[in-house]
């Protein structure tokens, strides 16, 4: 399975814990994790990445084992520690005040 | 006993304070999706249970939800929680999603509009400023958008899809935004004549249907905007908030940048009606639920200090339509105050006597139950209040 941490108000939005646990056909990549996750809680649908061009809204980074992968191919696969279970892949917002 | 239920959205959440018909005490429950900003929640007309809400956030984009039960609990239109929705494992929630129509058939292409700098800018969809339910259908929905367009839902916002011909309307690109952005912010459905739609846009200005949306007419003569190159152009103005009583859809009243305004002839004419104001800058105007004539406004000092003039929240009434006003301070703070009352913020309740209520951004929600002869708060210290909305409940 494949270990999400989410962002507080994507949690309080899904109504899930901090880390969720994914199954994931094929490679795991960004692209594979967020549509996994996208169809088991449609309502994070958007949220992360845009409706329209699926491009991560700015706000927000996802990091794989210390590494920011924010900026990599969608289709990059993620670190054998993601695609295992060891490490979970976490989805960041910026830190801001207020 | 009858009663109100007032709603709430803040720049951190939304409340809802419930009241019977006396009005005195107050049930607060809140905050409903704390920490997203909350720009309206608005019930439908035809099931008081019925509301909807638009929650939004920097990081996260925008959402809808829909409650069912007055405010108890809520939910995305369309997308239950953990539910695989569809064979392929898609999911088929599509309450968030604003997207413009560019296609053939319905839509328009995606020009540009006017950006601060005076060059031309993409239309980029930012949020949700205003819910309009229908009066008929608990189903139907409109959604007035940053950047400005109308949306419309007719499945209980799971889906949205755009009345392309005002965003369309050949003077897009000469619409540009005021400083809280290019936002559709107000929607009046003509409770006669269910073709007919009023909006209004900061700082394009207001706009009319006659045909149910397909096509739109600026109606924006007899404003005057000195901030503008040319002070009464077709489009241009920036138009606060614009409000009508049921009886007489014909009959708008517009508190404009600066200016207050009415039309008699359903906006194809507006003529000032400040009066004795001591300022006619502001953001709020509504109607007594009762008296048509009776208007209500809260005066701002000026463009460049969004707080009342002297430290004095006062509201101004006028039972003559306009022109002749009082100030109404019973109840308000008469000294440094220096909040705003943003432009949805006020509304009426349709209990005897009308009841009248405003939120700042200083997180005071205020009521008045008696047609605003005197105030009292009903809370004090929410985040800074966006909307204001009340139901009457039967």
């Amino acid at each position: 399975m494949i270990r999400v941490i989410l962002p507080g108000h994507l949690r309080t939005l899904a109504r899930v814990p901090a880390e969720v646990q994914l199954h994931v056909e094929g490679q795991v990549t960004q692209r594979s994790v967020l549509d996994a996750l996208e169809a088991q809680y449609p309502m994070l649908r958007g949220t992360i990445r845009d409706h329209v061009t699926h491009e991560r809204r700015p706000f927000l980074r996802f990091f794989a084992c210390e590494e920011d992968y924010s900026l990599e191919p969608p289709d990059t696969p993620l670190p054998d520690a993601i695609a295992s279970g060891k490490e979970p892949l976490l989805i960041i917002g910026a830190i801001a005040g207020g | 006993m009858s009663g109100v239920r007032v709603l709430v959205g803040t720049r951190k959440g939304a409340f809802v304070l419930t009241s019977d018909g006396k009005r005195e005490k107050w049930d607060v429950s809140g905050p409903h999706f704390a920490g997203w900003e909350m720009y309206h929640l608005k019930g439908s007309p035809a099931d008081p249970n019925r509301l909807y809400a638009s929650q939004c956030s920097g990081w996260f984009g925008q959402i809808i939800q829909r409650s069912d039960d007055g405010g108890k609990t809520w939910t995305q239109p369309g997308t239950p929680p953990g539910e695989r929705t569809t064979p392929e494992a898609m999911p088929k929630g599509e309450s968030n999603k604003f997207v413009y129509d560019t296609s053939a058939p319905s839509g328009k292409s995606l020009t540009t509009h006017q950006w601060y700098d005076g060059t031309q800018h993409p239309w980029e969809f930012k949020r949700v400023w205003h819910l309009e339910p229908s009066p008929t259908d608990p189903d139907t929905v409109y959604a007035g958008v940053e950047d400005a367009a109308l949306f419309r839902s007719k499945d209980g916002g799971k889906s949205w899809h755009e009345l392309s011909g005002l965003r369309g309307h050949g003077t897009g690109p000469r619409w540009q935004p005021g400083a809280g952005g290019l936002c559709l912010h107000t929607i009046i459905l003509d409770p006669k004549d269910p073709s007919r739609i009023y909006i209004a846009i900061s700082a394009a200005g207001a706009f009319r249907t006659d045909d149910g949306g397909k096509t739109w007419r600026p109606i924006n003569q007899g404003l005057r905007s000195q901030f503008i190159p040319d002070p009464t152009a077709e489009v241009g103005h920036c138009v606060h908030h614009v409000a009508m009583h049921p009886s007489r859809p014909n009959v708008l009243f517009m508190q404009k940048h600066w200016d207050v305004m009415r039309s008699d002839n359903a906006g194809d004419l507006w003529q000032e009606v400040s009066g004795n104001l001591p300022t006619d800058f502001g953001f709020v105007i509504d109607v007594h639920a009762h008296e048509p004539e009776t208007i209500y406004v809260v005066p701002i000092k000026s463009d460049g200090e969004h707080f009342p003039l002297d430290g004095k929240l006062r509201v101004y009434r006028s039972r003559s339509g306009g022109n002749e006003w009082e100030a109404l301070t019973k109840g308000l703070p008469q000294n440094d105050c220096y909040v705003n009352v943003l432009r949805d913020a006020m509304a009426v309740d349709s209990l005897d006597k009308c009841g009248v209520y405003f939120g700042t951004t200083g997180g005071q929600v205020y009521a008045s139950a008696n047609a605003g002869d005197s105030w009292t708060p009903i809370v004090q210290h929410l985040p800074a209040v966006l909307s204001v909305e009340v139901q009457t409940l039967p």
